[in-house]
């Protein structure tokens, strides 16, 4: 009996290690922004929405292979970015953060009305039914597995970009200092544009890995949104490292908890964990931006 | 500042006649549906102005649609369950927010934590009230909304329920009219000084001796305070409440958005925002039918977009700035 208890834990326990993976790859484009930029793009989660749409309609309707869909969902989303960088959040820059924050909200509702008008309301779904994997009486999702290395290989590609590349070399300046590195011969507009078309682009591949586990409909960014925002809080906003951390721990609160209570639970526990992190340590897990 | 005494009487009577013409209008156009939208529109404006006597220092809370929704929750589940009167069971629901307010409000201030992290946290504690709401489904019935059980036929003072619209109008008024005298004497007050001089430079205002905890605390629980308020009496008015309409981040972004529309800084800011936004919805509803869902927060949307950008003090400031430049040349 107490081997069937620790199995369920076991299977909880990777299964939030899975989920923890996507959430970083979310967390990590509202990172960026954030530590680029400096603003909350508080409608991410309806970029994500949206790039969902696009993959139903690319790969159901049109009947585009599915990895050709994912290239051109990454393409577009990180095109949707740079358009919410230069018609929002561009005329923006100077305001009081708080303005930049409510624009987005604006963004918020516009999208999810707009996916409403467009879409309807229903749920859609992919159609693919891929196979659950069953290691030692562990039921683990391939989907969710495929999600996970995705999402690692995202997130390393974009280090090797920000670390190895002129570019994100210039990107990770900006983040440090805005206003010296204009100074220093960036062009900060193009880095804003390229920083934007990259979180878009992240945006767009967690829609391609969510598109697999989730239905679609025009209110799914407020099941994402909060977390990944207080995943950010808490790992500290524009720590990238420390998003990476505190989405695997918030992911492991919400399957454990949901284990042994309601779905809903897990979200009350994680939300009052990130409270109580905000009180105890109110600059984030991690102090250090990366 | 007028110039003649004749000015002065009537800048100063203008609030009480228009006042009084709001107390008459009913016994003279009973119409219940355009009565029904203008206690709408009173008691979200009640609720934006409460959210704007915080939101004008600088203070902005996403979190107000967590206090509705315990203001509003808890006081249909204490009628329901105890057969409380609201009369108590109000006092009892605002008190309870108070808690909640001081609970995160205080942490918060205490450790500094202002802007983008405040306005995250507020967020957190809305969306933890609407899953919390859904997560005791069995008391609360989740999702699917809760009803206040009808007393006496749906009309009673001991209940605080009325069929009759021109009732529910009057006490929308008033509860309007006594939120903003409440934002008024703040306006008037020295905490407004103390608090602007925080969202300008807290550790100056801190080092002029303003104790910039306890102040930001006042104005947070005065405003949530006031949210719950209103919020029990919307689940009054309406007799039904779910989750996501009284409380959430929609809910929470939707009290942003109109008072920014209408203008923070202005005493009937929010209502123009209420008036506006209430009424944009009501006239796509009536012009569209179905086939407009969703066209109305696509227009918001927009407008909150447009406004921040062109119009940052919203309709009712800008007009006034215009307005009083235009009489001082």
């Amino acid at each position: 009996m107490f081997d069937i208890f620790d199995i369920y834990l076991l299977e909880a326990l990777i299964n939030g290690v899975l989920l923890g993976g996507v959430l970083a790859l979310l967390a990590l484009g509202l990172n960026l922004i954030f530590g680029v930029i400096d603003v909350v793009w508080i409608c991410y989660a309806e970029l994500i929405m949206l790039g969902m749409y696009g993959m139903f309609f690319l790969f159901k309707v049109y009947h585009v292979p599915f990895l050709i869909a994912a290239v051109i969902c990454i393409g577009g989303v990180g095109v949707l970015g740079v358009v919410l960088h230069l018609l929002v959040i561009a005329p923006l820059l100077g305001a009081a953060p708080i303005n930049q924050l409510l624009a987005t909200g604006g963004v918020l509702f516009f999208l999810q009305s707009a996916a409403t008008v467009m879409f309807g309301i229903d749920f859609r779904n992919l159609g693919i039914r891929l196979p659950v994997l069953t290691v030692s009486d562990m039921f683990i999702s391939y989907a969710r597995l495929l999600a996970f290395g995705a999402a690692l290989a995202g997130m390393v590609v974009l280090y090797l970009f920000l670390a190895r590349t002129y570019t994100g070399t210039a990107i990770r300046a900006i983040a440090q200092d805005r206003q010296i590195m204009p100074l220093m011969g960036v062009d900060a507009r193009r880095i804003y544009i390229i920083t934007s078309a990259i979180g878009g682009a992240l945006a767009g591949l967690a829609a391609t890995l969510l598109v697999l586990q989730y239905d679609v409909h025009p209110f799914l960014g407020l099941t994402f949104g909060p977390t990944t925002f207080m995943i950010c809080v808490l790992g500290g906003l524009g720590n990238m490292v420390g998003g990476f951390v505190a989405s695997f721990v918030f992911a492991e609160i919400i399957s454990v908890s949901g284990l042994y209570l309601d779905l809903e639970w897990g979200y009350v526990f994680a939300f009052a964990f990130f409270i109580a992190m905000m009180f105890a340590r109110p600059q984030g897990l991690l102090t250090r931006r990366a | 500042m007028p110039g003649s005494l004749p000015e002065l009487y009537m800048s100063r009577a203008v609030p009480w006649i228009v006042g009084a013409a709001l107390v008459a209008l009913p016994f003279v156009y009973h119409a219940p549906y355009p009565l029904h939208l203008i206690v709408i529109v009173l008691i979200w404006s009640s609720m934006y102005t409460s959210w704007s006597v915080m939101g004008r220092f600088g203070l902005v809370s996403l979190g107000h649609g967590g206090f509705m929704g315990i203001g509003a929750y808890v006081t249909a589940l204490l009628w329901n369950h105890f057969h409380l009167t609201p009369w108590i069971g109000i006092p009892i629901a605002v008190c309870a927010v108070a808690v909640v307010a001081l609970v995160i409000a205080w942490p918060c201030f205490r450790f500094r934590i202002v802007g983008h992290y405040f306005a995250l946290v507020t967020l957190a504690l809305s969306a933890i009230v609407l899953q919390v709401i859904t997560a005791t489904r069995d008391i609360t019935g989740g999702s699917l909304g809760y009803t206040p059980q009808r007393y006496n036929g749906g009309s009673s003072i001991y209940a605080l329920q009325f069929t009759d619209k021109v009732t529910w109008y009057l006490i929308a008024l008033g509860v309007w009219g006594v939120a903003l005298y409440i934002r008024h004497r703040v306006e008037r007050s020295m905490l407004r000084y103390a608090l602007e001089a925080i969202a300008e430079d807290e550790d100056a205002a801190a080092a002029a001796g303003v104790f910039v905890t306890w102040e930001k605390l006042k104005i947070t629980l005065l405003s949530a305070m006031m949210t719950a308020f209103a919020g029990a009496l919307y689940c009054q008015y309406q007799m039904f409440i779910s989750p996501d309409t009284v409380s959430g981040i929609s809910v929470s972004l939707q009290m942003v958005f109109a008072a920014v529309v209408g203008g923070i800084y202005v005493l009937l800011g929010p209502t123009v925002g209420a008036f506006i936004t209430i009424l944009l919805a009501e006239a796509l509803r009536i012009g569209f039918g179905t086939g407009a869902v969703g066209w109305d927060n696509i227009i918001y949307g927009s407008l909150l977009v447009v406004f921040i950008i062109f119009l940052p003090q919203g309709l009712v400031g800008t007009l006034q700035a215009k307005f009083v430049r235009v009489r001082a040349a």
